[in-house]
């Protein structure tokens, strides 16, 4: 019995706005699945002592100085955009009809 | 749209049958010279989509990296509310799709969060002081600006498109999150009120935000739900977005009370919903329900390593905290001499910083006062404004103080003055230019208009002979008339007298 069901995935696909097809479904079930169980073995090898981490490498305060740097121009910024008016994005109104 | 008229219950009506209970949601804009996790910088009102950087703009590869200085400004908030700050914490990442975030999540805190478990002692009108616990404080970044375009209103609902500028996005926010409130009763709204108003005090007085909300500085999201009196179990709660002024947290408060009401009263259940706060009608209307949209789906940001804290980081910052609100209050009121009812007024007010600015740039503290209290709290009340965005400043108040000291004008016309400065004609000095707002101090013509008043009335010219020096006020009326009002009252007394060869 695997830790992810299919509706599980149907449900984080809905979330990422990412559209599957069932065979697609099918699948990711599966491997999911096995993610999640190889994840629980590590779970198992580590004893109540062993705090969590969320990276590899022992690092803290990373920081950087409040200090002003280069940036991008609008053109530059606006270069990708599908759309735009004079120096800002132009997208669909998203809660249309409402 | 359909907009329906919302039924309401009486305040004071529905305060007999029901509880309030309240949370907020206090969002404040750090003024750090560059964004949380980018080296662009934190300007407000420049030309859009100028203080982005790949980072800002969540292009593929970009690597974030923490601003020292937003950490520290977190941890001296976390430590003027009193709260713990976490050894170690980290981000995470809140998933969404909207296009104010161009990554399609923030950058946030979970799970640990910087600051945990404060409080805040807030003052109320009537001088009783209310105990707000504070859950957390935790670092984020702001999402970009949108404008929503075309529809009838401008707003979300029937807009064509949205133009969105990503300036804002990644500016450091710190979102401060108080645990569940009870027993603020009748006083919710002005609670409410004045624990924003305590916020905003707290972060101007670090200097750690411009805390200027008619910017969005200081943002609040107010919880409100009602259970019936005697009852345990909380009511089912609604949460009013972005409610951008201090009055309108206490009106979206008030408001929302009324509502919840009347939905309970009728046998109706509250929808868990977002609300939206509309200024112009005082009301909200209905937002997004609670969905699966508001599964955010956190996990540990991969980009960003944890944050660890030492004591000797945590004491520094400690010792750069200003004094706190309550104890400067006591100072300030013992500086300027007012009383204890005069100083509460000043704070209930909330002009306590204008006035010590004011003073701070030369005025008398009774000058202050006279204005702050008066003629500009008037001009606000009129206008149905906060009086911080009438666009009076200290600047305004010195100048206006030191054309009366040079009798440049009298208090009558500097009170006209200031509601042409209000009405946005330039500065005092500017008015009284353009408007020829000066006092007559012209002899000459001064000296005409008294002649002609003193002979439309001898018998008030007889008394003054005979020695009634005060009968001299019944000549000031047609005077003033004649000068419009621009005469200066001391130089008519004076001219007066020398006229009748009278000692002043």
């Amino acid at each position: 019995m695997s830790a992810i069901s299919r509706e599980d995935v149907a449900h984080l696909a809905q979330l990422a706005h990412i559209e599957m097809s069932d065979a697609e479904l099918d699948k990711m079930t599966g491997e999911l699945g096995v993610i999640v169980e190889s994840i629980a073995s590590v779970s198992e090898a580590a004893s109540a002592d062993v705090p969590a981490t969320t990276h590899p490498i022992a690092l803290s305060n990373v920081f950087r100085e409040d200090i002003v740097g280069p940036t991008l121009t609008a053109e530059e910024a606006l270069m990708n955009a599908p759309d735009s008016v004079d120096t800002r994005f132009k997208v669909p109104a998203i809660l249309d009809g409402e | 749209m359909a907009m329906h008229q919302e039924e309401l219950v009486d305040f004071d009506v529905a305060l007999e049958k029901y509880d309030p209970v309240l949370g907020f949601e206090v969002h404040v804009e750090l003024n750090t010279k560059t964004k949380m996790f980018s080296s662009a910088p934190n300007v407000f009102g420049d030309v859009p989509n100028t203080n982005v950087t790949p980072v800002c703009l969540g292009l593929p590869g970009v690597l974030p990296v923490v601003n020292k200085t937003a950490v520290e400004y977190a941890i001296m908030i976390g430590l003027a509310l009193n709260c713990k700050i976490a050894e170690r914490c980290g981000f995470a990442r809140k998933n969404y799709f909207y296009p104010d975030t161009p990554k399609n999540f923030q950058t946030s805190q979970y799970d640990d969060p910087i600051a945990y478990d404060g409080w805040i002692d807030i003052e109320l009108s009537d001088g009783e002081v209310f105990r707000v616990e504070i859950e957390r404080a935790h670092m984020e970044e702001d999402a970009g600006k949108l404008t929503h375009m075309g529809g009838s209103t401008g707003r979300i609902q029937g807009a064509d498109y949205s133009l969105v500028d990503y300036n804002r996005s990644g500016v450091p926010l710190v979102e401060i999150v108080t645990k569940t409130i009870e027993g603020a009763g009748k006083r919710a709204p002005e609670l409410a009120k004045a624990y924003v108003a305590a916020i905003r005090e707290i972060v101007k007085a670090l200097d750690v935000s411009d805390a200027k909300m008619e910017r969005g500085n200081v943002r609040c999201d107010a919880n409100v739900s009602l259970m019936p009196k005697g009852a345990e179990k909380f009511g089912t709660r609604t949460e009013t977005k972005n409610v951008n002024s201090l009055r309108a947290v206490e009106h979206a408060v008030r408001f929302e009370i009324e509502r919840h009401a009347a939905v309970l009263n009728s046998g109706a259940a509250i929808v868990q919903e977002t609300r939206h706060w509309h200024e112009d009608t005082r009301t909200t209307t209905s937002g997004r329900p609670k969905s699966d949209a508001d599964d955010y789906r956190y996990f540990p940001e991969p980009d960003l390593v944890p944050v660890v804290t030492t004591v000797e980081w945590i004491e520094e910052l400690r010792a750069r905290l200003p004094e706190p609100p309550a104890e400067r209050r006591k100072r300030l009121q013992a500086d300027w001499g007012y009383s204890d009812a005069e100083f509460r007024d000043v704070v209930n007010a909330g002009v306590t910083e204008q006035i010590e600015e004011t003073i701070a740039a030369g005025t008398t503290a009774a000058v202050a006062r006279k204005w702050w209290m008066g003629e500009i709290a008037r001009l606000a009340k009129n206008a149905d404004k906060d009086v911080a965005d009438l666009g009076v400043t200290s600047a305004t108040i010195v100048e206006l103080n030191s054309l009366i000291e040079s009798k440049k004008i009298n208090d009558k016309i500097a009170r006209q003055v200031l509601e042409f400065v209000v009405a946005g004609e330039g500065t005092p000095s500017e008015v009284v230019e353009k408007r020829s707002l000066a006092v007559v101090n012209d002899d000459s013509a001064l000296g005409a208009a008294i002649d002609a008043a003193m002979e439309a009335m001898p018998d008030v010219v007889a008394k003054v002979k005979g020695g009634k020096l005060q009968a001299i006020g019944a000549l000031m009326g047609p005077v003033m008339k004649a000068t419009r009002g621009q005469a200066d009252a001391g130089r008519v007394r004076e001219l007066v007298l020398q006229k009748l060869g009278i000692e002043g």
